[in-house]
C-alpha cells in the first residue's frame, strides 16, 4: 500500500478496497514507529486526522469524492491550519494554535478532502538548507540517519521518503522544496511565483516564497498541485488565470524537446558523481527524442549574493510581528517595553534567524539601501533577463539540483556561506519567479542525486510532462530507503 | 519679531470614509468595544496578507482631482518599519518614493474684510497609508492595553510645501483642506475623533535669508485652536532661543493644550531609521486614465469652480465668493437663497448670509445646518427689501422675527406686525413738520452748516414713524422743508 501512487490509492478508495480511516491509521502507525528516529513531524494528532478520514469516507460513500479525497498528506508546519499548533519550526510560535486555515490547507483539506497526518518539521521560519535550524531539532535523512534531509522542507521530504506520508506540501524560497527532494530521492515542484496562494503561509521572503508539492513521482506532484494552485483574492500577488489541469500533458512525447544546458551549471563546484548522474539523465532524454542546446545564464554567479540581500531584507520586516505582544512566545521576565522586545526576540529566535534579521535590517538601513538592496534588485532583473534569453533557445533548462548529495549533520552548520552555497543552482529560479522541479536521477554511492528542470513562466504542465516521461523510462524515483519496512 | 520670518509646512492625516479598512475587510466604527473591529489581518497573525481597498484609492483620486494634482498612473506601497505595541506588523504600510497624488494646491483666504488676502498654497504630495491601533494606559495597573480597532483604518496623508508664513495662514490652510475633504466626501472631518489631524513643521529665519531655519515638527494637532496656539508658542520659543544665541535642534515635539507649551518628544539623534522598502505583498498601484475620468464625472462642483461661477455669473467680489465657498453647507445655503430671490439679488443675499446670518449663528454657537432661518425665508426677506416693501433696518427686525419663529415667512411677519414701509408722502409730511417744530436747535445747527444735525433730524422722523417710513423720502422731504 505504501508504494502506491496517488492514482492507485484513489482507485483503491473508490473501489472500497481500503477506507480512508484504514489508510490514515496505517500512516499514523508508521509515524509512531519511525518518527522518533527521523523527527520528521513536529505535531501529529491522530484524533484530528482520523476525524478528517471519517469525513472523507462519508464523502466517498455519498459519491462526492474528488480524485484525492481520503488520501493522507503531511503539511509543512509553515502553513496555518485551524486548530493545529503552527510553529514554523520556531520557539517563537511554539505555543501558537492557528485560528484559521491557509488557503493551501483550505483547498487541500476542506476542498479536495485530503487528510492531514500532521505538521512537518522545517528549518526555523524556513531559513536553512539542512533542517538543523529547527527549534524542534534536526530531521534525519531516511537514506542515512547521520545525514541531513536538506531544507527547509526537510520534514516533508523525510516523511514522504520514509513512506510516513504518500505526499506532502512544501515551500520554496531559494530551493526549499527542490534541494530536500534531491537529497531524499523525491520529486518536488516549485511553481511559478503567484500560482499558489501565499495566504496563511508564514512569510519568510514574500517576493520569493512559493508553495508546491513533494511526492514520489511527477504524476503525484501534478495531482497535488491541482488542489493547491489557483487564484486567491486574499493574496494580492496571486495570479488571476484560468485554472489548469497539471496532469493534462503528462503523456506528451518528448520528440523535438529542446533541453537547455546552462554552461554555468556544468562547471566547477559540483560533485563529480552528481555530475555523472546528471549526464546520464541527459543521455536518457536524448534517447527519448529530446535534443540539447548549450545556453548561458551569465549572471547566475551573482544569484546567491543577491538572494542573501533580498531574502533577509524582506524577512527582517516580515518577522517584526513576532514581538511578544499579541501571540506566540514572550520572555517571562522583563523590565520595560524595550526589554520585553529584546528578551522575547533574543530567546524566541534561533541563531540563523537572528543572523538574517540583522543582515536584512542592515541592507535596508539608511545609507546602505542603494548599495545593497537596490543593487540586488538590479541583479534580480538581470537574472530574469538571462532566463528569458535562454528560453528563446530551449523549452526547458536542465542541470543538477544541488552541487552535492546529503551532507552529514553538523558538517556545514558552522559555516553559513558553505550552507548557502548548497542552493547555488536553485536560487536563481526563485529570483526570476520561474517554475522549477527536482526529480531523482541516480545515486552517488548510496545517496540520491536530484536533477533540476526549470521551465518558462506557467510551464508547470510541461515540466511535469518532461519529468513524467523520464520516470516512465527509469526507476530511480521508485527506490526506497532501507530499514523502514 | 519684525526681522524674523516664520516658515510653516503642514502634514495632514485625513481618515477616509470607507466602509472597511484599507487592507482588510474589517469594518470601521468609532467607539466600538476594543478589538471588535479587527480581523486576522489587522491583528497581523502569522501568514496573513494585505489586499488593497479600492474605495480608499478612489478617495485619493477624488482628492487629487480636487486639488489639481497629478494622479500617479503608478504608485508603490512601502513598509515603514518600527516597533510599537499598537503597530501589529512591526511596520506600517504607507507610500514613500512613489505617492498616489503628486503636486496640486489650494487657495486660502486669510483675515477678514479689508485686511483679507488670498494665497495659493502648494501641495507636495498626498499618499495612502494605514493607521495604527491605540495604546490604552489607563485602566490597566502598570500595564498597557492595546485596542486594534483603528489599526488598518485608511488615511490620506496630505503634505504641503512650506508656503505658510504665519499661524493665521496655517489655520486658514487647515480649514480650507478640512472643508475640501468633506466637500468631496472623502473624510467626515471629525477632529475630536481624530478623523482629521495636523502636524506642523515650523521654522524661523531672519528676513532675507535664503536658507530655511531648522524645523521642529509639532505632532497631532486635532483642533484649529491648538494648531494656532502651538505654532504661536513654537515661533516665540524659537525666536527667543535664537536671539539668546542658542540654536534649534531638529526635533519632534508635542503640544500640551493645558500649559500652552510644546515639549520635545525626540530629537534627530534618536530619530528612527524606518528602513523603507517596497512592500512585496502588494503590487504597484496602477490607476488608469479611464478610472480617473470615471471618478471625475462623479465629483461635485468644486469650491474653485463655484468661486469662479460666483464672480463671473453673480458678480460677487473675490472675497465674497471665497467666503461663501469656504464650505459646502454655506455654498449650498447661499445658492438656495439666490435661486429663490433671483440673480439680481445675489449680492444682497451674499451680504445677508455673510454678515447678519453669520453673526447670529456665531452668537448662538450654532451651525448653518440648524439655522432657524431657512434659505427660502431669507430670500423672501431680501426680495421685500429689494422691492421697497420694507427698509433695510426693518429687514433686520423681520430677520429677528423669523429667527424667533414669529412667522413662517417675511411676508407674514410684515403683514402681521404692520411693518410695511410708508411711501405715501402725505403720511410722512406731518411727521416731518412735527419733528422740525420740536427740534429747533437741530434746525439752527443745520442751517449753521452742521450736516450732523441733519442726520439727527432724519433719525427723529424715523423714530416717529416707528422705522417704517421710506428713508429716502424722509431725506428728500426734510431737505425740501429746511431749504424752503
Amino acid at each position: 500500500m505504501i508504494e502506491k501512487s496517488l492514482k492507485e490509492l484513489s482507485q483503491a478508495l473508490a473501489a472500497k478496497k481500503i477506507s480512508s480511516v484504514e489508510l490514515t491509521q496505517l500512516y499514523l502507525d508508521r509515524i509512531s514507529r519511525f518518527n522518533p528516529q527521523l523527527n520528521a513531524f513536529i505535531t501529529v494528532n491522530g484524533d484530528k486526522s482520523l476525524a478528517a478520514a471519517r469525513a472523507a469516507d462519508q464523502r466517498i460513500a455519498r459519491g462526492e469524492a474528488g480524485p484525492l479525497t481520503g488520501i493522507p498528506v503531511a503539511q509543512k508546519d509553515i502553513f496555518c491550519a485551524e486548530g493545529w499548533l503552527t510553529t514554523c519550526g520556531s520557539k517563537m510560535l511554539s505555543n501558537f494554535v492557528s485560528p484559521y486555515d491557509a488557503t493551501v490547507i483550505e483547498r487541500m483539506e476542506r476542498g479536495a478532502g485530503l487528510v492531514s497526518l500532521g505538521k512537518t518539521n522545517m528549518d526555523e521560519f524556513a531559513m536553512g538548507s539542512s533542517n538543523e535550524t529547527s527549534f524542534y531539532g534536526p530531521v534525519r535523512n531516511p537514506w542515512d540517519p547521520e545525514r541531513v534531509p536538506g531544507g527547509s522542507s526537510g520534514g516533508s521530504a523525510a516523511a514522504v521518503a520514509a513512506r510516513l506520508a504518500p505526499v506532502a506540501s512544501g515551500t520554496d524560497t531559494g530551493g526549499s522544496i527542490r534541494q530536500p527532494a534531491s537529497l531524499c530521492n523525491l520529486t518536488g515542484l516549485k511553481p511559478t511565483y503567484g500560482v499558489v496562494s501565499r495566504y496563511g503561509m508564514i512569510a519568510f521572503a514574500s517576493s520569493l516564497d512559493q508553495a508546491g508539492p513533494m511526492a514520489r513521482s511527477a504524476e503525484d506532484c501534478a495531482l497535488l498541485l491541482n488542489t493547491m494552485a489557483g487564484f486567491d483574492e486574499r493574496d494580492s500577488t496571486s495570479l488571476d488565470r484560468p485554472s489548469e489541469d497539471y496532469t493534462r500533458d503528462l503523456e506528451r512525447p518528448l520528440e523535438g524537446l529542446r533541453i537547455g544546458l546552462p554552461k554555468e551549471f556544468f562547471g566547477d563546484g559540483c560533485d563529480p558523481e552528481v555530475m555523472a548522474a546528471v549526464r546520464a539523465a541527459i543521455a536518457e532524454y536524448e534517447k527519448l527524442g529530446a535534443r540539447t542546446v548549450e545556453v548561458s545564464l551569465p549572471n547566475s554567479h551573482l544569484s546567491v549574493a543577491a538572494y542573501y540581500v533580498i531574502a533577509p531584507a524582506e524577512a527582517s520586516s516580515n518577522l517584526s510581528r513576532f514581538d511578544g505582544v499579541r501571540y506566540g512566545y514572550r520572555a517571562p521576565e522583563y523590565t520595560d517595553l524595550a526589554d520585553m522586545y529584546s528578551k522575547t526576540r533574543a530567546q524566541g529566535f534561533g541563531a540563523e534567524v537572528k543572523r538574517r534579521i540583522l543582515i536584512g535590517a542592515y541592507v535596508l538601513s539608511h545609507g546602505y539601501y542603494d548599495a545593497y538592496y537596490l543593487q540586488a534588485q538590479r541583479i534580480r532583473r538581470l537574472i530574469a533577463d538571462d532566463f528569458a534569453a535562454a528560453f528563446k533557445e530551449c523549452d526547458v533548462i536542465l542541470g543538477p539540483t544541488s552541487p552535492g548529495t546529503a551532507f552529514k549533520l553538523g558538517e556545514k552548520a558552522a559555516d553559513p556561506v558553505q550552507m548557502y552555497l548548497s542552493d547555488i543552482y536553485t536560487i536563481a529560479v526563485n529570483l526570476a519567479g520561474l517554475p522549477g522541479m527536482s526529480l531523482p536521477c541516480g545515486f552517488a554511492g548510496s545517496l540520491p542525486v536530484g536533477l533540476q528542470l526549470i521551465g518558462n513562466y506557467f510551464a508547470e504542465a510541461r515540466l511535469l510532462n518532461v519529468a513524467h516521461r523520464y520516470q516512465q523510462a527509469t526507476d530511480w524515483h521508485r527506490r526506497a530507503p532501507a530499514g523502514l519496512e | 519679531m519684525a526681522q524674523w520670518e516664520v516658515v510653516i509646512g503642514i502634514e495632514t492625516h485625513a481618515q477616509l470614509s470607507t466602509a472597511s479598512k484599507i487592507f482588510s475587510g474589517a469594518a470601521i466604527a468609532f467607539g466600538a468595544a476594543p478589538n471588535t473591529q479587527a480581523c486576522a489581518v489587522d491583528l497581523a497573525l502569522p501568514g496573513v496578507l494585505p489586499v488593497l481597498n479600492r474605495g480608499a484609492v478612489e478617495c485619493a483620486i477624488r482628492f487629487g482631482l480636487a486639488v489639481g494634482a497629478e494622479v500617479a498612473p503608478k504608485s508603490v506601497f512601502a513598509r515603514k518599519n518600527y516597533f510599537y505595541p499598537d503597530l501589529p506588523k512591526g511596520y506600517q504600510i504607507s507610500q514613500f518614493e512613489l505617492p498616489v497624488v503628486v503636486g496640486g494646491g489650494v487657495v486660502i483666504q486669510v483675515g477678514q474684510g479689508d485686511k483679507a488676502y488670498q494665497k495659493a498654497i502648494r501641495l507636495t504630495r498626498a499618499h495612502l497609508e494605514e493607521d495604527a491601533g491605540k495604546s490604552l494606559h489607563e485602566d490597566f495597573h502598570g500595564k498597557t492595553g492595546i485596542d486594534l480597532n483603528r489599526a488598518g483604518t485608511p488615511l490620506l496623508e496630505i503634505v504641503s510645501e512650506p508656503d505658510m508664513r504665519s499661524s493665521d495662514e496655517a489655520v486658514a490652510y487647515a480649514r480650507a483642506l478640512h472643508s475640501l475633504v468633506r466637500w468631496i466626501g472623502i473624510c467626515d472631518g471629525n477632529m475630536q475623533e481624530g478623523s482629521f489631524r495636523c502636524d506642523a513643521n515650523v521654522s524661523v529665519r531672519r528676513l532675507g535669508d535664503e536658507k530655511l531655519g531648522t524645523r521642529r515638527e509639532i505632532k497631532n494637532l486635532n483642533s484649529f485652536r491648538f494648531l494656532k496656539e502651538a505654532i504661536d508658542y513654537e515661533v516665540r520659543w524659537q525666536i527667543e532661543t535664537l536671539e539668546d544665541g542658542g540654536t534649534i535642534q531638529q526635533a519632534t515635539v508635542l503640544f500640551d493644550p493645558d500649559s500652552g507649551e510644546t515639549r520635545t518628544m525626540r530629537t534627530k539623534e534618536d530619530a528612527h531609521d524606518y528602513r523603507y522598502f517596497p512592500d512585496p505583498d502588494l503590487l504597484p498601484l496602477v490607476i488608469s486614465g479611464e478610472w480617473v475620468e470615471r471618478v471625475k464625472a462623479g465629483l461635485p462642483e468644486l469650491p474653485a469652480q463655484k468661486r469662479e461661477r460666483f464672480t463671473a455669473d453673480l458678480g460677487l467680489s473675490d472675497y465674497d465668493a471665497t467666503t461663501l465657498t469656504a464650505n459646502q453647507e454655506t455654498a449650498a445655503y447661499y445658492e438656495a437663497a439666490v435661486a429663490a430671490a433671483g440673480k439680481p439679488n445675489a449680492k444682497t443675499c451674499a451680504n445677508w448670509v455673510m454678515v447678519d446670518l453669520a453673526a447670529r449663528l456665531n452668537k448662538e454657537g450654532r451651525d448653518l445646518a440648524d439655522s432657524p432661518v431657512s434659505a427660502q425665508q431669507l430670500a423672501g426677506l431680501v426680495v421685500r427689501i429689494a422691492d421697497g416693501t420694507i427698509s433695510n433696518a426693518i429687514g433686520k427686525k423681520v430677520f429677528e422675527a423669523l429667527w424667533n419663529g414669529e412667522g413662517v415667512s417675511a411676508d407674514e411677519i410684515i403683514e402681521k406686525q404692520g411693518l410695511k414701509q410708508i411711501t405715501d408722502s402725505s403720511a410722512i409730511e406731518p411727521l416731518v413738520d412735527q419733528v422740525l417744530a420740536a427740534n429747533a436747535q437741530n434746525v439752527a445747527e443745520f442751517r449753521a452748516g452742521k450736516e450732523k444735525a441733519f442726520n439727527a433730524l432724519v433719525g427723529q422722523v424715523m423714530k416717529a414713524a416707528k422705522g417704517k417710513a421710506n428713508p429716502q423720502q424722509v431725506n428728500e422731504l426734510l431737505r425740501k422743508k429746511l431749504q424752503g
